[in-house]
């Protein structure tokens, strides 16, 4: 009877999660694995400082050529320009925040492979953020918060689906994994009409809620042609080595809430224009 | 140490290695995972009765599951193999000579033939169950059947090197101690 009870009540929990990934305690349970995976953590970082090191470098490096003081302006302050623009086109309003993360536990062997991060809801970040590595490459997206910690789908995880495109040509397909070898996901839905290379950039695509546009996802490494649909099946080398994630970009979308409800009253719009008819 | 003591030390130590060394090793390949933890419900005292073997496979599961990000899906396999062992133990061994002279099951109490029928029977109960509700969300049958067995090999593999390199003292239970 117990066995039975104790069966039905694992199972349950199980697919709920795997629909929802909501469980029963899961918040108290991911702050003590959180702290643990910290301490753990810490000496694990020992092994990587170099490698991570080397990227903080190159990302510095890059970051530094961009500064205004490695251009000259050109000197236009002796002409006279009359500004008649009614709207100060110059001026830019925020669309992503960048919140900095550190990875305390990451596993690559399952088919669905989680990441935890050192930082939680007390520090803004909230379900369908997105990650990405030290470099800007995508790693997956916010699926779960406690107060101190969060837990990220990777991409590395057979339901993670990410809308991504071809950098070069601009299309957009969608961004799969197999559950086989952690270094390849699969972009589906291009066009065989598109003219791919072996090598061409996949970026993020323009249409995603959650994702930054023209983020690296990673590399064509293999084109094959799906016989059932008239698509590509492109075998994509990730950017990320999800092997050795250390620090990660949350990155948060602040239009993410009005984009969504845009859609949805367009819906409702729709529908009530139907009934109408 | 008393068993209790002695138990709680081990599920951490089970857990730990399971958690942040098997689980984080580079794989040989996709379906050679080694699962190592479960090991921790075949040794559990022959003397605790049905129920608390139940809840202790339960909470050894749930554990790792809350490490692993699958809620339900190990603490149900554990909660299987804590319901077959009793059956297994009553089968392979004569009621009033072992379990009366040892604590727990180990090569030594019960003899190599015997505990290897058992922890091959236990293994390949617990790994076809948990492939089983993975594979219910996800994979081919092909992919069920080779993971079963290739999980079940390595397992094996591990549970033999580590009854070789810690061989449990296993003492006699007399009526002094």
């Amino acid at each position: 009877m117990a066995f039975v009870l104790l069966q039905v009540f694992s199972l349950y929990m199980l697919f709920k999660y795997n629909r929802l990934h909501h469980a029963a305690f899961l918040g108290v349970a991911n702050e003590i694995t959180g702290r643990m995976n910290t301490q753990v953590d810490k000496l694990d970082d020992y092994f990587h400082q170099g490698e991570e090191n080397h990227r903080l470098h190159h990302m510095n490096d890059s970051l530094l050529n961009l500064l205004k003081s490695n251009f000259s302006i050109p000197d236009s302050s002796q002409k006279i320009v009359v500004d008649s623009a009614m709207i100060d086109s110059v001026k830019q309003f925020r669309k992503y925040i960048w919140r900095e993360a550190k990875v305390v536990y990451n596993t690559v062997t399952s088919e669905k492979n989680y990441l935890q991060l050192n930082r939680g809801s007390k520090y803004g970040i909230q379900d369908n953020m997105a990650v990405l590595n030290s470099d800007g490459a995508v790693v997956g997206q916010v699926v779960n918060v406690s107060p101190n910690f969060s837990e990220v789908m990777s991409l590395l995880h057979v339901q993670s689906s990410v809308s991504a495109a071809l950098k070069k040509t601009g299309d957009a397909g969608k961004l799969e994994w197999d559950g086989k070898d952690p270094r390849f996901v699969q972009l589906k839905g291009i066009s065989k009409s598109v003219e791919v290379k072996v090598g061409d950039t996949v970026v993020t695509s323009q249409y995603s809620y959650n994702f930054p546009p023209d983020k690296l996802i990673g590399r064509v490494a293999a084109i094959t042609s799906d016989p059932a649909t008239g698509f590509y099946l492109l075998k994509i080398k990730t950017a990320v080595n999800f092997n050795t994630i250390q620090q990660v970009f949350v990155v948060e979308n602040l239009q993410r809430e009005e984009q969504l409800q845009l859609e949805k009253d367009t819906e409702k719009k729709v529908e009530q224009q139907k009934k109408g008819k | 140490m008393s068993d209790l003591v002695k138990n709680i030390f081990r599920l951490f130590i089970f857990i730990v290695v399971q958690v942040y060394v098997l689980d984080k090793l580079p794989p040989l390949h996709r379906f050679v995972i080694p699962i190592l933890y479960y090991l921790f419900i075949l040794w559990l005292p022959f003397t605790l009765n049905r129920l608390s073997l139940l809840l202790i496979g339960f909470v050894t599961g749930l554990t790792l599951d809350y490490f692993t990000q699958t809620p339900g899906l190990h603490a149900a396999a554990c909660v299987l193999i804590a319901y077959v062992r009793p059956f297994i133990i009553s089968i392979l061994i004569p009621k009033d000579t072992t379990e009366f002279n040892y604590r727990e099951p180990s090569p030594r109490a019960m003899g190599w033939a015997p505990y290897s029928v058992y922890v091959f029977i236990l293994t390949v109960l617990h790994h076809t169950y948990l492939t089983l509700l993975e594979w219910l969300q996800f994979g081919t049958f092909l992919d069920f059947i080779i993971k079963v067995f290739s999980t079940t090999g390595i397992s094996l593999l591990l549970i033999f090197t580590v009854e070789l390199l810690f061989p449990r003292k296993v003492r006699f239970r007399t009526n002094t101690a």
